[in-house]
């Protein structure tokens, strides 16, 4: 009897891939987030401009971005493929299921948070990425941020993904070590204090921007 | 006590089954769900109606044979109890009870509350047990065991593979029973030397008879009738990774 099966082909392998993907696109966010903060510099957008004027010619940065993209499409096309697998687990449901006495909302919606994340990273890139990487426009990255973030349906768009990005995250972060099988009392504070980072003050960090934006437009500062 | 029985009739496997509502009388509040059921089975075959069928054998709560859905709750709504467990006392008189079989694709119905859970037979026979040469029985304590090791190899020998953590999972996932199996051994050294083998064979079957995929929700913990932790999750996780990756 030879059961043995590779890696990706066994349920726990394809969630310790989402694991490891998550963690990763955990540290683009830190990354992300910390360049951003250069747009509260009160100089007119000339240190942001400079920032990501870098971040597009840099030989490095853009290798890496690949590796970036490639943990994106991991991670959504394998969290996708493992729904629907935990679905046809399930093909007849219970007519009562008292699921919240047991677990909570936020470990049983990561699927559904997921997929709205995945709709703000399309609409996230279309604003800012294509016309400057892919289409080649040159304008100044600071002016389109200003710009887009005039838009209030815009912005609340904005907060409300990233404020289910927290969610997922709220679950993501921590189950990632558990699947990883890294569990024990020492482990288990850290890894809770670390996560409290990803799902709140990060996250906190990025709404902080289109809100400022849009107080400053309708306050008339830009 | 009395009480509105919702219960899910299933004639077989290829039936499309149907919830049917019945009274249950004069129900003791020591009663156990299952006696509940006997009185209620009693009154129906008095009637010449069919009998609801359900698994039961030891009715102490430690064969793992019985197993319901009762009111949305794996094993009813108390914590670390089997259905046979599980007394009348615990609902209110007059109100209404719906009763399930398990729901997983690896847990076919056989017939209205009875599933078929022969996957865990062949996920223990993939690999849950040790090869030992029989002959002499070996002297007691010839090999020095930590206490805390054996109390945690204990604590995940106590699962009697009811299933509960299969119907409470979302995802239907045998990960908390299977965990359980494979750190019961492999905190042991009789069963340690056969570790690799034994996490790549069981989680392989495991994939192989339709259980879903760990979420980490942690629902199996909350409805295990041992209340087995999902500590022995995450070690089974780190033998598989040692297995596959080490």
């Amino acid at each position: 009897m030879n059961k043995k099966t590779n890696l990706l082909n066994s349920s726990v392998g394809r969630k310790f891939l989402m694991g490891a993907t998550g963690l990763f696109l955990c540290s683009f966010l830190v990354i992300h987030l910390s360049g951003n903060l250069l747009l509260f510099k009160n100089d007119g957008g000339i240190a942001f401009d400079a920032y990501s004027e870098f971040m597009a010619t840099n030989l490095l940065i853009r290798t890496i971005e690949i590796g970036l993209f490639a943990g994106f499409l991991a991670h959504i096309i394998f969290g996708a493929w493992l729904w629907l697998d935990n679905r046809r687990a399930r093909p007849q449901r219970y007519e009562i299921n008292k699921a919240s006495d047991s677990s909570t909302l936020a470990s049983r919606t990561t699927f559904l948070t997921g997929s709205i994340v995945f709709i703000f990273l399309v609409v996230h890139l279309n604003t800012f990425f294509v016309p400057t990487r892919i289409l080649g426009i040159e304008l100044s990255m600071y002016d389109l941020v200003v710009e887009a973030f005039k838009n209030p349906v815009y912005d609340a768009f904005y907060v409300i993904a990233i404020a289910l990005l927290g969610y997922h995250l709220r679950h993501g972060f921590q189950s990632a070590f558990q699947t990883f099988g890294i569990r024990g009392q020492k482990y288990l504070m850290l890894v809770n204090i670390v996560a409290l980072i990803f799902w709140l003050i990060i996250p906190i960090g990025y709404i902080s921007m289109p809100l400022y934006f849009l107080w400053a437009h309708l306050s008339g500062v830009n | 006590m009395n009480f509105i029985l919702k219960a899910w009739r299933q004639k077989n496997g290829n039936d499309k089954g149907m919830f049917v509502a019945y009274s249950a009388h004069d129900i003791s509040p020591d009663a156990s769900f299952l006696e509940m059921l006997d009185v209620l089975n009693d009154e129906l075959v008095k009637k010449g109606e069919e009998p609801i069928a359900f698994d039961h054998d030891c009715r102490e709560g430690i064969c793992g044979s019985c197993g319901l859905m009762i009111n949305g709750r794996a094993h009813g709504p108390q914590r670390g109890i089997a259905t046979c467990e599980l007394r009348m006392r615990s609902f209110k008189d007059g109100s209404s009870i719906v009763v399930e079989p398990w729901r997983a694709a690896a847990f076919p119905v056989i017939k209205d509350l009875v599933v078929d859970r022969s996957s865990f037979d062949r996920i223990m026979e993939a690999g849950g047990f040790i090869s030992v040469k029989t002959g002499g029985s070996p002297d007691a304590n010839a090999i020095p065991i930590p206490k805390s090791i054996s109390e945690e190899a204990m604590d995940a020998a106590a699962c009697i593979g009811c299933g509960a953590c299969v119907a409470a999972c979302k995802n239907s996932s045998a990960m908390l029973f299977v965990g359980a199996k494979v750190s019961h051994l492999a905190l042991l050294p009789q069963g340690r030397s056969e570790r690799t083998e034994r996490v790549e064979h069981m989680i392989a079957q495991m994939d192989e008879e339709g259980f879903g995929g760990c979420s980490n929700t942690y629902a199996c913990e909350a409805e295990c009738p041992k209340e087995i932790s999902v500590v022995h999750i995450a070690r089974l996780n780190r033998e598989y990774l040692r297995a596959k990756l080490v």
